[in-house]
């Protein structure tokens, strides 16, 4: 007898009772989707991360200089020394002064455009290109000078795209505008990257009577030497400060990883509270065997006095329960695939975010693997308590 | 034909059969010999309880004694394991049941072809052969359909294409007739005798004398003993020993 037609045994089994094939499938099906939809979900938030970093750019080191545990403190020049001695790494910098809502056009206070303080090789750092007017420069830090540079959002929703010589008023002082970049996200809106005012640092570090630069970006010549880049920076820091508690340097592919992994424990957790319902719909499987068992004692009596052997009856029944799983992993997938559609138009239009809700290849060959061998592994009882049935019993059953 | 030089087909040598029923032990089969040769048409008679279903379970290899020996083609049945037993059972014997034991959700044709399957025939050799024999015993215009769009009759005449369906050595019937009214009845027996007129081996179980009278040879059992064994023509065939002994009595 070959192993082949088990399989048309079970499927006419299967035809013959369908909608109990369907519910106990169902548990599967619930099974396999979710957890496709939660790893699918958990990789567009990894994309969408990815995304988010790669547009800051991974080749950015954050350092804060927080000074506790010394006197010293950092200068600007200290930092622009660090950078030049070690140029084999490091490659340019910008102090960073944060002055989040204090943008005033007219009487209108702009809550949500971020306005920050910088250096001059912020914008190549951040791969920012100017639109029209001109960039900050080195004598605008020098004299802390109230020019500044603004990002297009603002240029078209409050100057009517003519925003170059006219003034914004930040922190109660006026700022002339000298400068618009191009626009960066694909959709220029309240609160994103294009919502954005940017002041020489000196200017702001005094608007915020503020006698330290704590913030900065330095970026790292190749990408592939993060962690180097932050030890040699970290060092050169502890030359300066005499205290490892006064700075940390963050590299943002760091943060990327970290986040990373926070979201891969999250998502494992949320993918195997999933997978209980999988072992749920295993039990049901292994319930409608046991009863599909029970009421076929005569056909296997009747089978094992025709001559089937005990692993005949066992791979018949195992087969067939593997079958019916196998079945609801794959309406499982289909279902799952759909869920996913659906759920990224859901988060896209409700969040207003681009995340794309994707399950991988290996996930759905992993439900569908699994829901097999769920299959197999809750068949195997009832199939054994089959094959064990003595035929003279058996053929008796009514 | 010399049967003592002959090696029988079915030998029983003192095979007892004991279950144990809470505390008490039931001999189902007590010291039973008996030999059984090719080609003979033998009926094994009793009442219920006289241990003729206990003959048939351990004829068919489908139980084996708690002592003595069964020998099918001079084989030790006690002493095979599960495998064995199944293979002998699908290569060796054709069971027909009372009630008939078709499989409902297969056809006519699968369900002859089921015994086939088991014997590791091709999909293709099962079906000539299956063909072959539901031919034989007239229902080949039947193939598609479910037994149970069959009549009785015609059900018990797919159970007996499938028991020919592996050409075995011994086609055992348990009360074939016993769902059956008494026209379809002797229609079911008159294809065993033809069977037997063919040079198979046949045994029937029954509890009816006149069904036995079918048979050539009628082994006569009582309490799991052989009270008789001899022709079917013998009038003695036809008495328990009970009645026998109550006859005197008078």
């Amino acid at each position: 007898m070959r192993f082949s037609e088990n399989f048309s045994l079970a499927f006419g089994n299967i035809k013959s009772s369908k909608a109990r094939t369907f519910l106990t499938m169902l548990g599967i099906i619930i099974g396999i989707s979710s957890v496709m939809v939660i790893i699918g979900l958990g990789n567009g938030m990894e994309q969408y991360m990815t995304d988010s970093f790669e547009s800051i750019g991974t080749n950015i080191l954050n350092v804060t200089i927080t000074g506790s545990g010394t006197t010293r403190t950092l200068e600007v020049e200290d930092m622009a020394e660090i950078v030049r001695e070690n140029s084999e790494c490091l490659d340019k910098f910008s102090p960073t002064v944060a002055l989040r809502g204090r943008a005033k056009i007219g009487s209108e206070s702009l809550s949500r455009t971020s306005v920050t303080g910088v250096g001059t090789d912020y914008f190549a750092i951040n791969n920012y290109t100017l639109a029209k007017g001109r960039t900050l420069r080195y004598m605008d830090v020098k004299e802390r000078t109230h020019d500044c540079v603004i990002g297009s959002y603002l240029d078209e929703e409050w100057y009517d795209s003519d925003a170059l010589g006219k003034t914004i008023r930040i922190g109660g002082e006026v700022f002339n505008i000298v400068g618009v970049l191009e626009q960066e996200d694909d959709e220029a809106k309240e609160g994103g990257t294009d919502d954005a005012v940017y002041v020489p640092y000196s200017t702001a570090a005094r608007l915020i009577r503020s006698a330290n630069i704590t913030s900065y970006t330095v970026t790292i010549t190749s990408e592939d030497s993060a962690d180097a880049a932050v030890d040699v920076l970290e060092n050169a820091l502890y030359d300066k400060l005499r205290s490892e508690d006064a700075y940390t340097v963050i590299s943002m592919s760091q943060i990327l990883d970290m986040m990373d992994d926070l979201l891969n424990v999250v998502i494992t957790v949320l993918a195997i509270i999933a997978g209980i319902s999988l072992v749920v719909g295993g039990v049901g499987i292994m319930n409608i065997m046991l009863v599909s068992v029970s009421e076929r004692t005569r056909e296997i009596g009747i089978r094992k006095a025709l001559g089937a052997k005990e692993r005949y009856i066992l791979s018949q029944f195992v087969i067939e329960a593997a079958v019916i799983s196998a079945m609801g992993g794959i309406v499982g997938i289909a279902f799952g695939y759909a869920l996913s559609s659906l759920a990224t138009w859901l988060v896209t239009a409700l969040l207003d975010v681009e995340l794309a809700v994707t399950p991988t290849l290996q996930s759905i060959a992993l439900a569908f693997g699994a829901s097999a061998a769920i299959g197999v592994v809750f068949g195997f009882l009832p199939a054994r308590k089959a094959a064990a049935l003595n035929p003279i019993d058996a053929l008796r059953y009514e | 034909m010399d049967k003592d030089t002959k090696m029988p087909l079915i030998e029983f040598r003192n095979v007892c059969k004991t279950y144990e029923m809470g505390d008490t032990i039931v001999r189902a089969a007590d010291d039973i010999s008996l030999k059984i040769f090719e080609g003979e048409f033998v009926a094994i008679v009793g009442k219920s309880g006289s241990g003729k279903s206990t003959c048939m379970n351990i004829i068919g290899c489908l139980d084996v004694p708690t002592s003595g020996e069964y020998l099918l083609e001079g084989k030790n049945v006690g002493e095979m394991d599960k495998n064995a037993l199944a293979e002998f059972r699908n290569a060796k014997l054709g069971f027909i049941f009372q009630q008939y034991n078709l499989l409902a959700k297969l056809s006519v044709l699968d369900n002859v072809c089921v015994p086939l399957m088991y014997a590791g025939y091709s999909k293709k050799e099962r079906k000539e052969r299956a063909l072959e024999v539901l031919e034989s015993v007239g229902l080949a215009d039947k193939l598609k359909n479910r037994p149970s769009q069959l009549s009785g009759g015609q059900q018990q005449r797919v159970s007996i294409a499938r028991a020919l369906a592996n050409k075995p050595s011994v086609i055992l019937a348990d009360e074939p007739t016993g769902a059956l009214d008494s026209r379809t009845g002797r229609e079911v027996l008159g294809i065993l005798r033809d069977l037997h007129d063919k040079g198979n081996t046949v045994v029937l179980i029954t509890h009816d004398n006149s069904i036995a009278a079918t048979a050539e040879r009628v082994i006569r059992l009582e309490d799991g003993k052989v009270v008789f064994d001899g022709l079917a023509s013998d009038p003695a065939s036809k008495v328990h020993r009970e009645e026998a002994a109550g006859n005197e009595i008078q």
